[in-house]
């Protein structure tokens, strides 16, 4: 997502989001400066985050990158939910808002929609977003309203000290699950997908650059956006993602997604990904396929099924996993549609409180 | 309705008879009977469009210039089986050439579509009263549905009453029959035929009905045309027929001059919020989950687009308050609306509200419970609730509107207060005043209250950090109404961060100091409690002023109440009538006023919540009068309860409640 151009002089004519006080007060605020440095990105506040935790990572790649998409730190808005990474807003110094847990995707979805000209980010985790936040992360997936939701995938819970969480793997064993988890967990990609997302992407934490790369494109994506983030947690589940950090077995379980390119990973490219005979996807080594019969990344492909394939391919236990934007579609977005409609009703009818108030049938008493 | 004259010792009752006969017109020889106030009944299946037909009825009355007041009662079930008691449906109008307060207590006519509706209200009907009933429907299938072994028809049980039977279905058939519809589509507007008898029979003006028919269904000539000659024929039915001798009118209420419309509670909450936009500059942003009895005002509120409205019917409950919530974060004036299991679930969000103090409207339109209850009757039990229905400290205002129209004036009230205070603020509606209508006096859009002064975001720094630095101090507060500042985003160099977790007093930062806790939650609480410097003292209507005993109440009872208390006082006695809209703050001398009373009687359509709430705060032994039917309060019965509580008052020399209370008198 980006943000819509504000034209402050155009107040109350259509296509113009903000309100005239809004619009007021901003004006009166002084100049919106658009080029910053990481460091304008800083609050004063101590970073209480465990020391070796993911989220720091996270946190500089995000601090580093945000200036380069030229939007001032004013119009930047961080929600979150509860959680170790829903303290995220109060290290940016954007407008933020720590809300309750679950809950971040509706109170974006109600900023994002009344002030189209914000750039709205969510910050959310597993439980938040998958567990008690469920609901709410399909609804704006399929609603489509412009923000970007990052999803920091630490598969447990951190916070509560240790619990399983609805994307750690079957038989884990945790504080609540001590003879090892019988939930079967969830894929965010597939799941995100399932709710027709129009941007899905997947990165890991300690991959700036990746990262970077994937950060970048969401933001600029109109719609939702979910980016699922790999994120250690290095008290309760370290290592977690060590398959596919570790330079040797991480090329081995990689599928890294290039828009354009064939799906050849693997030291030596040795493996590829080819269509099975149900219409899915499935590895096959490279040397016993014909090169024409492997897929070529097409993230913009209009079916999800195609990128739901993708997302099937890897397993509880990250064999296989796909990292990159597994799809990136253009819809309309439901703030813009709101807009639209409410320029299209001032254009009908002048509001006209007094009219309003009169209805349809009145009499008079002299 | 309260638009007219207020009620003195010499007006009115509210239901009691004055019937003048005066001598009939020229031409076919009926007479006509000139009456003060009539309460009709109309009841059928659901599916026989009694709402829609009372809902007319309404329209035609209230544009003839009576006062009115109406009470629709139907099934949470949208279409029970046909001809079931279960699937009954009524719609009772009170309309009197004077002021009136209540939908009155039992109908003087009934009109029942079919033996469920007689079975299910017959018992509600005076002795003496009119009984119109469809011949046609009392047919042994229809009988054995509800359990009747005989006709009633013939087995002499309704002689009691003056029973019409008339066969609306069959006499609605032919009225149509060559419409070209077929039989089951022509049968349905047997609803109209009988809005046109009753038309005819109480003299109503038919424009606006022929009118609306033809609105409804202009895509459907043929639907309109069959409706409105099923209407015209039941008023031509009226006029020849034998059955019905008399007809009556009821003249005009005198009313205060202006222009009136007929509204609902419902409505009047929705256009409440749009004038509340308007007056104070701000756009507004709806999130609800559709739920009875509340849906209608998102309804309303979705056609308002032009006025800058944004809708948003949210996933679920707690989806539709928080997209408010993140609307009112940045800068729009965030509102939901819902009733009572949804209040429970956006209790948490409601608590973010409090401690993120950000503006807030929350309407409670109020319904039976526990848990799903009654969806479609009516209740006060949310109170307690509203109160204190959430974890933590978590203080909110609460306010109620008294009768339909009065919902337009709270809304705007509870958008004052929650702009001035930024502050979520509860209003309590419920399902009695969101489907009841009555006249209202459209007000001038400039008379409203001007809220623009209550917005007034920050548009600067408002403190400097320990070396001078200026700074943006979120919880920085107006010394007066202890208000924090409300930064936009967007507004350059205010960036800060809210959120659930405590707060440092003025910079807003997380604190996990004791002493700053504790200062936090009383400043919260002190907060709310200082909104009763803005409100007015409390409202006591006591026209002769040497009532002993007072009569309490809240919300959607102030009609019931109002019209007991006028009977009390016909009957020679003194009575007080306190009427609260500020349930929390309560007024600043609402202690002293009740101290002035050796009785005070509060009545309430749950097990006593505001009862509880004044005896806690105010050590006054408020005698609690309890009904949770899911219906209103007959006035009669609060009548014989008030006179009850006049009778066994003996006069102490220092009245109970100010002893108890220490007030000086």
């Amino acid at each position: 997502m980006t943000t819509l151009d504000t034209h402050v002089h155009d107040l109350g004519m259509p296509g113009n989001p903000i309100s005239a006080a809004v619009a007021e007060s901003v004006a009166l605020s002084g100049e919106k400066r658009t080029e910053l440095k990481a460091k304008d990105l800083k609050t004063d506040q101590e970073v209480r985050w465990c020391p070796g935790c993911g989220d720091y990572v996270i946190l500089n790649a995000v601090q580093s990158f945000l200036p380069s998409l030229g939007i001032a730190r004013e119009d930047m808005v961080i929600v979150s939910g509860i959680g170790c990474s829903s303290r995220f807003p109060y290290y940016m110094n954007t407008y933020g808002m720590h809300s309750i847990h679950g809950r971040a995707p509706a109170i974006a979805t109600g900023l994002a929609a009344s002030r189209p000209d914000l750039s709205v980010w969510v910050v959310t985790g597993d439980g938040d977003s998958l567990s008690i936040g469920g609901n709410h992360l399909i609804h704006a997936l399929r609603r489509n309203v412009n923000m970007t939701i990052l999803l920091f995938n630490n598969r447990i819970y951190g916070l509560t000290k240790g619990q399983y969480s609805p994307t750690s793997e079957v038989g884990k064993v945790t504080k609540s699950t001590p003879m090892g988890s019988i939930d079967a967990p969830f894929n965010p990609v597939s799941l995100a997908l399932g709710a027709d997302a129009t941007f899905v992407g997947r990165a890991m934490d300690s991959d700036r650059k990746g990262l970077t790369d994937v950060l970048r494109q969401a933001a600029e994506h109109q719609g939702t956006s979910l980016v699922e983030i790999y994120q250690n947690c290095n008290i309760f589940n370290d290592g977690a993602f060590e398959l596919l950090k570790d330079p040797t077995t991480g090329t081995q379980w990689s599928i890294p997604l290039e828009q354009g390119k064939p799906l050849v990973f693997g030291p030596d490219g040795a493996a590829c990904v080819v269509k099975d005979d149900f219409g899915g996807l499935r590895i096959a080594e490279t040397n016993q396929v014909d090169a024409a019969d492997i897929v070529v990344h097409d993230a913009t492909r209009e079916n999800p099924a195609y990128a739901f394939a993708l997302s099937r391919l890897s397993s509880q236990d990250l064999r296989y996993t796909p990292m990159g934007v597994f799809r990136s579609v253009q819809k309309p977005t439901y703030d813009g549609l709101m807009t639209e409609q409410l320029d299209t009703a001032k254009v009908q009818g002048n509001a006209d409180l007094d009219a309003l108030l009169s209805g349809g049938e009145t009499w008079t008493v002299e | 309705m309260t638009a007219s004259t207020p009620p003195t010792n010499g007006a009115p009752l509210d239901d009691v008879h004055a019937p003048v006969a005066s001598s009939a017109p020229g031409g076919l020889v009926k007479s006509v009977v000139e009456l003060d106030r009539v309460v009709i009944r109309l009841a059928g299946d659901s599916g026989d469009g009694m709402q829609l037909t009372g809902n007319r009825f309404t329209s035609e009355t209230a544009s003839f210039g009576n006062d009115l007041s109406t009470l629709p009662n139907f099934p949470a079930e949208i279409r029970a089986p046909t001809g079931t008691l279960p699937g009954v449906s009524s719609f009772q109008l009170h309309f009197a050439d004077h002021d009136i307060m209540t939908p009155g207590d039992a109908p003087d006519v009934l009109v029942a579509m079919n033996p469920a509706a007689l079975k299910s209200n017959l018992s509600d009907l005076p002795g003496g009263g009119l009984l119109i009933l469809d011949s046609d429907e009392f047919t042994p299938r229809n009988l054995a549905k509800v359990g009747y072994a005989t006709n009633p028809l013939e087995d002499g049980s309704l002689e009691g009453w003056q029973t019409v039977p008339v066969p609306l279905t069959s006499m609605t058939l032919d009225a149509l029959a060559d419409s070209g519809l077929g039989k089951k589509e022509a049968e349905r507007s047997k609803n109209m035929f009988t809005l046109g008898l009753l038309s005819w029979m109480y003299h109503r003006p038919t424009e606006g009905t022929v009118r609306f028919l033809e609105r409804q269904f202009r895509r459907k000539p043929e639907i309109a045309a069959a409706n409105i000659a099923a209407f015209r024929a039941g008023y031509n039915y009226g006029e020849t027929t034998e059955a019905f001798a008399v007809s009556y009118e009821i003249k005009p209420a005198p009313m205060d001059a202006g222009r009136y419309r007929n509204i609902s509670g419902n409505q009047a909450l929705a256009l409440g919020i749009v004038a509340a936009g308007q007056r104070s500059g701000l756009p507004i942003f709806l999130g609800a989950y559709p739920i009875t009895p509340a849906s209608d005002i998102l309804h309303e509120l979705s056609k308002h687009k032009s006025f800058g409205v944004r809708t948003f019917q949210a996933e679920d409950e707690i989806a539709g308050i928080g997209a408010a919530l993140g609307a009112s974060f940045g800068g729009a004036l965030g509102v939901t609306t819902t009733s009572g299991p949804g209040v429970a679930l956006k209790a948490e969000t409601i608590g973010l509200a409090v401690m993120t103090e950000l503006p807030l409207l929350i309407v409670d339109v109020q319904r039976g419970g526990p848990s799903t209850g009654l969806p479609t009757k009516t209740e006060q039990s949310d109170l307690l609730q509203a109160m204190f229905g959430r974890n933590g400290e978590a203080p909110l205002p609460v306010i109620a509107p008294r009768s339909p129209g009065d919902c337009f004036d709270a809304a705007i009230e509870a958008v004052r207060i929650a702009l001035t205070y930024r502050t979520p603020v509860m209003l309590l509606s419920d399902g009695y005043l969101a489907n009841g209508a009555e006249p209202w006096a459209v007000p001038e859009t400039a008379t409203l209250p001007d809220l623009t002064g209550a917005v007034g975001f920050a548009t600067g720094p408002n403190a400097a950090s320990t070396d001078g630095t200026p700074e943006f101090h979120p919880y920085q507060r107006d010394p007066e109404t202890l208000a924090r500042a409300w930064a936009v985003p967007g507004t350059a160099g205010l960036q800060h961060r809210i959120g659930g977790l405590e707060k440092a007093d003025g910079n807003g930062n997380i604190s996990y100091d004791p002493a700053n806790h504790d200062f936090m939650v009383r400043t919260r609480q002190a907060k709310i409690d200082g909104i009763a410097a803005s409100i007015g003292p409390t409202d006591v209507e006591d026209p002769d002023g040497d009532a002993r005993v007072a009569v309490i109440g809240w919300g959607s009872t102030y009609g019931p109440i109002g019209a007991a208390c006028r009977r009390i006082r016909a009957s020679g006695r003194s009575v007080a009538q306190i009427h609260l809209r500020h349930i929390n703050p309560f007024p600043a001398d609402l202690g002293e006023v009740l101290a002035r009373y050796d009785r005070v009687v509060c009545p309430e359509m749950n097990l006593g919540q505001l009862a509880l709430l004044l005896r806690a705060k105010y050590l006054v032994d408020v005698q609690s009068h309890t009904q949770v039917s899911g219906m209103p309060f007959r006035s009669a019965e609060l009548a014989a309860v008030i006179q009850d509580a006049i009778d066994t008052t003996s006069t102490p020399a220092v009245p109970a409640g100010a002893a108890a209370n220490g007030a000086t008198l």
